[in-house]
């Protein structure tokens, strides 16, 4: 009769996140502010990206309270995250509720060896992903979305340019390959040859793609949408800014309105600074996040 | 036939295609001077709150009630539906305000609670796959508001002389059936009775 956690369902709460802006919020007060500022949904945590990084330390799935105190707030979705592989944190956040668990590599993994098993949950997952073998293998597991790394915490673009770029490349690859080509490519993506079909049929991956990990100004969430993302996910870069609200408010406009230059321009007047952000070279091999899952 | 969906955030893309699958061609609309053109009009799925923020940016909110208002149809779907509703439980404004429905918002609880269920609908034969995601209903119909579909005891399907509204999301299952309804409403639109609801506010 009536049939609830399945893959439609799962998958399709992240079709209706589209041309929409995801904002981690770390308090009931800056979740209103994300929802007033026309957030599609909040990712409720202790610390940003950027914090982690500063701070160190194992960054885990947040105090339940802050996570019960932002869906309160909100009428929006909240998601929320928990450690790659870390089988009770995730439970625990279906147990509360939350309408979305992001498996992270923003916080330090439970399990160096396997994801969790999404498909034994009703709620849907978000997983990060690189290329198309790490999209492939979240989906295989369970993931009903996905958004590409980037490099969380650092308010630079460059990781999130090149991981939507590599990920909608190889699409772009399978779907102009023969049938024939498809299995040679499996083996060599770390895909299967299911998925692979499938995205050669559908022509686009089977679950959304949003872009995160760096994106600071309005012109960074626009230029993911003209890249092909689905949606862009804001993690530190709205409220280390100097003016959150504002930042908030110009980042839903121009995602909506990515190829409206002049009304960017518009936007992105007078916001005053932006986080400050990190150049890559500065990053030691151990603290770049993207390498955390596989 | 030239019908628009509303495409400042939610599932555009999954209408543009029952739109077409139906014989009509479909425009996706970011801007007012794009509603001139259009005989009838798809508000998606999406989040209502977003979608109500962009609106008031894009000023599109007077005419899409001119819109409604000069007897164009509307399809609305859940986000949509709240759109259209002329009142919104616990929130003190609607957003159109053009439909004479009072909805409440994620009324079948969070995300863990969405569902699908086959629904009977009226002047559709045979079962309609449902997908309830967050979903809102219909708490109160208007005395020209005519039911037509109820889930266990919610209206999640009604109909108001241009206006058609849902709960659920058609646009996420290749079932193409009340796209075609709704795009019968277009094509007959002289027919419908027409309910400038706007107007009276």
């Amino acid at each position: 009769m009536s049939e609830k956690g399945t893959n439609r369902v799962k998958r399709g709460m992240a079709e209706m996140q589209k041309g929409g802006v995801i904002m981690d919020v770390v308090n009931a007060e800056q979740a209103k502010i994300a929802e007033a500022a026309g957030a599609t949904a909040v990712m409720a945590l202790e610390r940003v990206p950027s914090d982690i990084r500063k701070e160190g330390g194992v960054a885990r799935m947040a105090d339940p309270r802050i996570t019960e105190e932002v869906m309160k707030a909100v009428s929006i979705p909240v998601m929320a995250k928990a450690r790659i592989g870390h089988i009770t944190e995730a439970r625990v956040l279906e147990a509360m509720g939350v309408d979305y668990i992001d498996e992270s590599e923003v916080l330090t993994p439970a399990d160096e060896e396997f994801h969790l098993l999404k498909n034994d949950y009703t709620v849907p997952f978000v997983c990060g992903c690189r290329n198309i073998g790490e999209a492939a293998r979240r989906i295989g597991e369970g993931a009903s979305m996905l958004r590409t790394k980037g490099e969380p915490g650092t308010g630079n673009i460059v990781e999130a340019v090149r991981h939507l770029r590599q990920v909608n490349g190889e699409v772009r690859k399978i779907v102009a390959m023969g049938e024939d080509e498809l299995m040679t490519a499996a083996r060599d993506l770390g895909a299967s040859y299911e998925f692979l079909k499938e995205v050669k049929v559908l022509g686009r991956l089977p679950v959304v793609n949003f872009a995160a990990g760096g994106i600071a100004t309005p012109a960074d969430a626009a230029l993911m949408m003209e890249l092909g993302a689905d949606g862009v996910f804001v993690g530190s870069g709205i409220f280390k800014s100097d003016q959150p609200e504002r930042f908030a408010r110009a980042i839903v406009e121009a995602t909506a309105h990515y190829q409206d230059y002049e009304l960017i321009a518009k936007l992105s007047k007078d916001l005053g600074p932006a986080m400050k952000g990190l150049e890559m070279a500065t990053i030691g091999a151990a603290d770049r996040m993207q390498e955390r899952s596989w | 036939m030239k019908i628009g969906v509303l495409a400042l955030q939610g599932a555009v893309r999954e209408h543009v295609a029952a739109i077409q699958a139906g014989g009509a061609e479909a425009v996706v609309v970011k801007k007012a001077v794009q509603l001139a053109e259009l005989d009838g009009l798809v508000l998606p799925g999406g989040e209502s709150t977003t979608m109500r923020r962009l609106i008031d940016c894009a000023e599109l909110l007077e005419p899409l009630r001119a819109f409604a208002d000069a007897g164009k149809p509307v399809f609305g779907t859940c986000a949509g539906l709240v759109l259209l509703a002329k009142e919104i439980e616990g929130q003190e404004a609607a957003h159109l305000g053009v439909m004479d429905i009072t909805v409440a918002r994620n009324s079948f609880g969070r995300q863990v609670d969405s569902f699908e269920a086959d629904l009977a609908i009226a002047g559709i034969d045979g079962p309609f796959p449902a997908v309830f995601i967050r979903a809102p209903h219909i708490v109160r119909a208007g005395e020209d508001v005519e039911v037509l579909c109820e889930y266990r005891g919610r209206i999640v399907l009604a109909r108001s002389g241009p206006f058609l509204g849902c709960s659920f999301h058609p646009e996420l299952t290749g079932d193409h059936r009340l796209m075609q309804l709704f795009l019968d409403m277009v094509e007959n639109r002289e027919l419908l009775p027409t309910t400038a609801h706007y107007s009276k506010i």
